[in-house]
């Protein structure tokens, strides 16, 4: 015992550079990353900035109790958890069909040019690709002119409730689905190809090919993205909806993040804002432990 | 010996037709915005632009580069780019190093330290308030320092590090060289590819993020490009007179948008070609390690 801790000091005295290199990353983990972390401990005061951290009076689990009752929460909840989900069933798959799509491209030209376009949208900030997808469905945009030209009535696409979910389903497809196709791309030119060939000797058409030895050979890197999104169910983007969303929608869009910010941060109730967060982010926590553990069994999983 | 049966010609052909779809998809819209930016007034407002511009004209461009807000905005966005970028890839190159070192003692429950803050937070109001105890409210600081690293990418380099034979750093040592020349003379030469995509990716997050400087910056003169444009898009707000002095509109509300929305992604798009060889490259041999 003694000597393992004389070896210890022994290895950090000869090697202090390493540790001299670690310590400014260190520092940023603990204070930006683990003292928010602690921060969290406001959840369960009647946080006072004037009294703060240490000063606050604690008050157990009442501003759980209280957004579990209120309605406006309960309809963010469901917002953030229908969104997510459609999101996981259409956004998932897209990129895999995708990468699936381009793998079997054989003209060099088309395929360079397709996934140029198919990538750039993710460079564009949320504002940028946001702004475009306003002009292009506002009452006078594209499509609406498109709309008109074939004699149907404009729609106000992004005031209008019924089509605000699905828009940002939509658009966050388009902006993502070809950038996470690149993972999907390098994980199937990974496949063995002669496994292919053996296919073809017997018998093998393209959608046996994809389906029995292209799909199950990306299992793992299928398994991992899908924990990690499962992860971030209740996490949507808030870059996206805080620009596409409008007092006329808030019924159908409103999600935590943005329910968070305006509650916590433009009416300062610290305490209760930080609830909902540290709900937010335990359910996460949850979920990724189960569906780590549940992928592990299927040969995948984070760790 | 083509043995593609009729089938088989067909899906191939809607494969390709779906893929061109989807690429339309995304070229349209932006064509589209490109279009306006480029027209006349009465264009705009009577809706006949469509995705080429109607009455060429460039009065919303000049009015946009008269406007001082504008350049203050994109002088934060540039400068928080620039600094940004730099802080995150010396600290991430510092990190990495000892990380991806079998030997250090400690390895793995730093690791394990910084895997955790990747799957748990603390959340919004915890961060805002630990920045306003440290007074880095409303200061350029508040855009770099809480974002410094990503565990994502740290991660991504240390795997990519660890790939380098020990060899090499073995006879580094011989000829009397110390960890900070190995760093800086073999590790990251040798790890160009990643180097790079990683810049990449902090550059591209410092450009584009927004909702950071919403929660953490209600000065004006620190907004940077992407808050000035959401003002714009959103809420209409601009300083920019639409008039020319015989107080005709010259330039349509929309037109202006979308002169704005184009000067903005005109840096990527500039900057696009030449990267994208890199990210692709560096994309997959980051994948691939996993």
């Amino acid at each position: 015992m003694r000597s393992a801790l004389v070896n210890g000091l022994k290895y950090i005295r000869t090697e202090w550079l390493l540790y001299l290199f670690l310590l400014p990353g260190l520092i940023y983990f603990v204070l930006f990353k683990y003292v928010p972390m602690y921060g969290v401990i406001i959840a369960f005061q009647d946080y006072s900035p004037f009294l703060g951290l240490t000063g606050s009076e604690f008050v157990g689990f009442k501003h759980f109790e209280r957004f579990f009752t209120d309605d406006e929460f309960f309809t963010v909840f469901r917002n953030t958890l229908l969104i997510s989900v459609y999101k996981l069933f259409w956004g998932f798959p897209a990129p895999i069909a995708l990468a699936l799509m381009l793998n079997e491209v054989r003209v060099n030209w088309f395929k360079r040019t397709a996934q140029t376009l198919f990538y750039i949208p993710h460079f564009f900030s949320w504002v940028i690709f946001g702004g475009i997808v306003i002009n292009v469905l506002s009452g006078t945009g594209l499509v609406n002119n498109i709309l008109v030209y074939f004699g149907f009535e404009p729609i106000l696409f992004m005031g209008e409730k019924a089509y605000f979910r699905t828009i940002l389903v939509a658009t966050d497809i388009v902006k993502e689905s070809g950038w996470a196709s690149i993972i999907y791309l390098a994980a199937i030119a990974g496949v063995d190809s002669t496994l292919y060939e053996a296919a073809r000797m017997d018998g093998a058409k393209k959608r046996h090919e994809i389906w029995h030895i292209t799909l199950p050979s990306i299992r793992s890197t299928i398994l991992i993205l899908f924990v990690l999104q499962l992860g971030n169910i209740l996490e949507l983007g808030v870059q996206q909806v805080f620009m596409l969303y409008n007092p006329v929608v808030y019924e159908v869009g409103d999600i935590i993040d943005t329910y968070v910010y305006r509650v916590g941060l433009t009416e300062q109730k610290y305490s209760f804002a930080t609830a909902v967060g540290l709900f937010q982010s335990t359910v996460g926590l949850i979920l990724i432990l189960i569906s780590n553990r549940a992928a592990r069994r299927y040969g995948g999983g984070l760790w | 010996m083509s043995r593609a049966s009729v089938g088989e010609k067909l899906g191939s052909g809607l494969n390709y037709l779906l893929l061109a779809a989807f690429g339309l998809l995304t070229l349209f819209p932006f064509l589209h915005v490109l279009a306006q930016s480029l027209s006349s007034h009465t264009a705009v407002v009577s809706n006949r632009v469509s995705i080429y511009p109607i009455d060429f004209q460039t009065e919303a461009y000049k009015l946009l580069f008269q406007d001082d807000a504008f350049y203050r905005a994109f002088g934060v966005s540039a400068m928080r780019t620039v600094l940004g970028t730099a802080l995150n890839m010396a600290l991430t190159c510092l990190m990495a190093y000892p990380l991806s070192r079998r030997t250090l003692k400690g390895r793995g429950f730093v690791m394990g330290m910084v895997v955790f803050t990747m799957l748990f937070s603390g959340g919004m109001i915890p961060s805002f308030l630990l920045l306003k105890e440290l007074k880095l409210l409303n200061t350029f600081f508040a855009l770099i320092l809480p974002s410094a690293i990503s565990a994502f990418n740290l991660i991504l380099l240390k795997n990519f590090f660890e790939s380098i034979p020990s060899s090499l750093d073995e006879s580094a040592k011989m000829d009397g060289a110390g960890h900070g020349t190995i760093l800086t003379r073999i590790y990251i030469p040798l790890s160009l590819p990643a180097i790079a995509t990683l810049t990449l990716f902090y550059a591209v997050m410092h450009w584009n993020s927004y909702f950071d400087a919403v929660m953490y910056i209600n000065k004006a003169e620190l907004n940077p490009l992407q808050v000035y444009l959401r003002n714009l898009i959103v809420q209409n707000e601009s300083n920019i007179e639409l008039t020319n002095n015989m107080g005709l509109f010259l330039v349509a509300p929309e037109t202006l948008k979308a002169a704005t929305i184009m000067a903005s992604v005109l840096p990527m798009i500039i900057l696009y070609p030449f990267l994208q060889k890199f990210f692709v490259k560096g994309v997959m041999l980051g994948a691939v390690k996993e």
